[in-house]
């Protein structure tokens, strides 16, 4: 054995750990926000910038990419270091990916609010920013393998394979679901429509669940709760198996998202199977967490951290018991759309991520700053507070999951809808959402008293910059090459490592996209389904930039409840221009995907019309937002025609040349639909993005006959 | 579109292999040392003022 001086990064680390903090704290504010707009729709504002569709995406991306992605690097730059026994490879690029994906951040929290967004869930931000997000990927991707290339310890430790697995599934994920076109700076187009489109994004949205908030959390798990219970994780053999069967089954799970929608059968019991066999891996590695503690269990009692960390590790175990169960049909079919789902998320947020960051936190803040914790009785409180607060926000949110789903499939004994109104079951639920937004501000406290706690651990310390610690390293003589064969060898190669975790988590996506995209049997198409046309086009545009798909579905399951209240079920065919999707996956509203024929071409204009400026003049106790500025903004029809070429490239069958008719053929659809306002005493804007936004609306899922009786209800 | 369809096919083929790799390797029992790893990840690095 060799002795090495090696000085780690310390800085990198408080860094990415203030960040933290900071958007920790701005995302859980928001997501209060946008909790009690859905008690109070006054809360919205009366402003496009602070309206729930615009913000939710901005609590979802703050939370996610800014508060857990920090803490992710957080963890990595941290861990990474000592398992590798080597300072990070390159403190420019640590800088770089530090202040890059800050500006990353901003970024997304200035366009959200603007309404520039491409409407896919977690992956909402616009081109340019997509491009960016790569960019600071790929340099964090090579600092890392950097380090590990330069490592002076042959073996890598299983938190490290996590990590690879992360950076390299979110590259890849993130890659395939980000093709789109540009029309200019700030718009794109998806390039897949319909169900293929809504097949890439459940299977970029299900896996950044699982690499994003997943496994780079275990990995995170694997280090620093041996680290704090000071015991050798339960069993190194079964983290093995636990990391290669997690990999190779969650990429296929993807369509669970998507039950009794328009996606192929086959394509559906795939995801489903694969949810229920992810059990296993899941729970074998809360199990390993789990029983890392036995015989330390009265550490447990004496210190805060390892109190969130036994919360985390049964959160974790809890929401990987209950995804599987939502994924089998007869459970999604209840739950589907309804606050259970956002409950099971919560679980896994709250629960696992956000207890781990916060063990995380308090462990490496004193340990960076060479110092105690300024308050343990402090740690202590938001460790119960943050609990208390979780309990609220779930509890009330299974409550009115299961309340709401099962109301909307009641029937009366005479085989009508029990709460045909669907605004019913929604105000049924209303205490339970202030119960949530109260549990939401429980845990936000809480974050707050971590964050005092820590400022004034950090208050009038210096940071230990650069750590110089000796390390042992063998020599290359005490090398013996026939030592170890199979996956010990693979565990000192990391290239070769990192390519077989790529082709192994591949093989989910390749397998379920290769049919889907071939067999064109799959997405049967109408001959009846046709364009947009081009003020429809503008129209759908507003509402993916006003976020209507946060809170409305657009697509009817086959089920009697359903074809009841909506009508006719949604068929693939129908979406094949509809770049991107807009299924949703939340009905805080009623689905919208009939709504084009709900009401009548003519008098229902004025219909929309009010209830957009203010939905309570038309639906008493509605919670929706007002959107008043729509009557006011201009749709920018000068853009219009450059959506047209980008959708002919796209393949939507719009005649060649048609951009230069596009302007005149809005004109007389607006003055249409101007005109019909105007009998109803209302003076509207051609150009307005109320005319265009009435257009689509009115044209939504109409393009196939459907019968009227149960459409008109 | 051919060209998804063929990476996706060479994707399949190299995947595979290496669950083949993977299986046997576990087969032919390579984790010996399955413990060593998690203790030796406890030990805290020597500080360097400690031991000048």
């Amino acid at each position: 054995m060799a002795e090495l001086s090696v000085s780690y990064d310390n800085r990198i680390v408080k860094n990415f750990a203030v960040a933290t903090m900071l958007w920790g704290i701005v995302g859980m504010l928001v997501g209060v926000v946008i909790a009690f707009q859905l008690v109070e729709p006054s809360l919205n504002l009366g402003n496009p910038y602070t309206t729930y569709g615009r913000i939710r995406p901005l609590h979802t991306n703050a939370v996610i990419f800014a508060f857990v992605g920090n803490a992710i690097f957080m963890g990595i730059y941290y861990s990474l270091q000592r398992l590798c026994k080597t300072r990070m490879f390159s403190d420019l690029l640590s800088n770089i990916h530090f202040w890059g994906w800050q500006l990353i951040i901003v970024a997304a929290a200035l366009t959200l609010p603007l309404g520039i967004t491409t409407s896919k869930e977690y992956a909402e931000l616009e081109w340019p920013i997509d491009i960016a997000i790569t960019l600071i990927w790929v340099v964090f991707g090579i600092n890392m393998i950097g380090t590990i290339l330069k490592r002076n310890e042959k073996h890598m430790y299983v938190a490290i394979w996590f990590y690879i697995a992360t950076l390299v599934t979110v590259a890849v994920l993130h890659i395939v679901n980000s093709f789109e076109i540009p029309v200019n700076l700030f718009k794109s187009y998806s390039m897949y429509a319909g169900v293929q489109d809504a097949l890439v994004q459940w299977w970029y949205g299900h896996n950044a669940v699982a690499f994003f908030l997943t496994t780079p959390y275990l990995g995170l798990m694997y280090y620093f709760l041996p680290k704090l219970a000071d015991r050798p994780v339960y069993s190194y053999r079964l983290s093995i198996i636990h990391f290669w069967s997690l990999i190779f089954l969650y990429i296929w799970a993807g369509p669970h998202h998507l039950l009794y929608s328009a996606l192929p059968d086959w394509a559906q019991s795939l995801g489903v199977v694969f949810s229920i066999m992810l059990i296993a891996p899941s729970w074998g590695g809360m199990i390993n967490g789990l029983l890392t503690l036995r015989g330390v269990w009265d550490k447990v009692r004496e210190d805060s951290r390892l109190k969130f960390l036994v919360v985390a590790i049964t959160s974790y175990g809890m929401a990987t018991f209950e995804g599987p169960m939502h994924s089998l049909k007869n459970v999604n079919a209840l739950s589907h759309f309804t606050d259970w789902i956002p409950a099971h998320v919560h679980v896994g947020t709250l629960g696992w991520n956000g207890f781990l960051t916060f063990a995380m936190l308090y462990y490496l803040i004193p340990k960076l700053f060479n110092t105690k914790l300024y308050s343990e009785k402090l740690a202590n409180f938001h460790f119960w507070i943050g609990t208390i607060g979780i309990v609220f926000w779930v509890m009330a949110m299974y409550w009115a999951g299961v309340t709401q789903g099962l109301m909307w499939k009641q029937f009366t004994p005479d085989g009508y809808l029990m709460y045909p109104n669907f605004l019913d079951t929604v105000t049924q639920i209303i205490p339970m959402y202030i119960i949530r937004g109260i549990g939401g501000v429980l845990y936000l406290v809480g974050a707050l008293v971590m964050v005092y706690n820590l400022i004034m651990t950090m208050a009038g310390k210096k940071l230990v910059a650069n750590e110089n610690v000796i390390v042992q390293v063998a020599e290359k003589h005490e090398e013996n090459p026939k030592v170890g064969y199979g996956h010990r060898v693979l565990e000192r190669k990391p290239v070769l490592f990192t390519v077989l975790t790529t082709v192994a988590i591949l093989i989910g996506g390749a397998v379920e996209f290769f049919p889907a995209f071939l067999v064109k049997s799959n997405i049967p198409t109408i001959s009846s389904v046709k364009p947009y046309s081009p003020l429809e086009l503008t129209g759908r545009d507003v509402y993916i930039k006003e976020g209507c798909n946060s809170c409305h579905s657009q697509l009817v399951r086959p089920f009697r409840s359903e074809t009841e209240r909506y009508g006719e079920y949604s068929k693939a065919g129908e979406f094949v221009y509809d770049h991107p999707f807009l299924w949703g996956s939340k009905r805080t509203g009623p689905d919208l995907h009939r709504v084009g024929s709900k009401y009548p071409s003519g008098s229902g204009r004025a219909w929309h019309y009010k209830h957009m400026v203010d939905p309570r003049s038309m639906s008493p106790g509605s919670l929706m937002p007002p959107y008043p500025w729509l009557v006011e903004s201009d749709a920018k029809w000068s853009v219009t025609p450059n959506k047209i070429r980008v959708m002919r490239n796209l393949g939507v069958p719009y005649p060649e040349n048609y951009e230069h008719q596009a302007l005149a053929d809005m004109k007389v659809q607006a003055d249409g639909i101007v005109a019909d306002l105007a009998l109803s005493g209302i003076k509207a804007k051609p150009e307005s993005e109320m005319v265009a936004l009435i257009a689509y609306l009115q044209r939504l899922g109409t393009d196939i006959q459907t019968k009227k009786e149960t459409a008109q209800r | 579109m051919e060209i998804i369809a063929f990476l996706m096919g060479v994707s399949l083929l190299v995947a595979g292999f290496f669950l083949y790799a993977f299986i046997k390797s576990v087969k032919s029992g390579q984790y010996e040392d399955d413990y060593t790893p998690s203790v030796r990840m406890l030990f805290e690095d020597q500080a360097e003022e400690t031991n000048p």
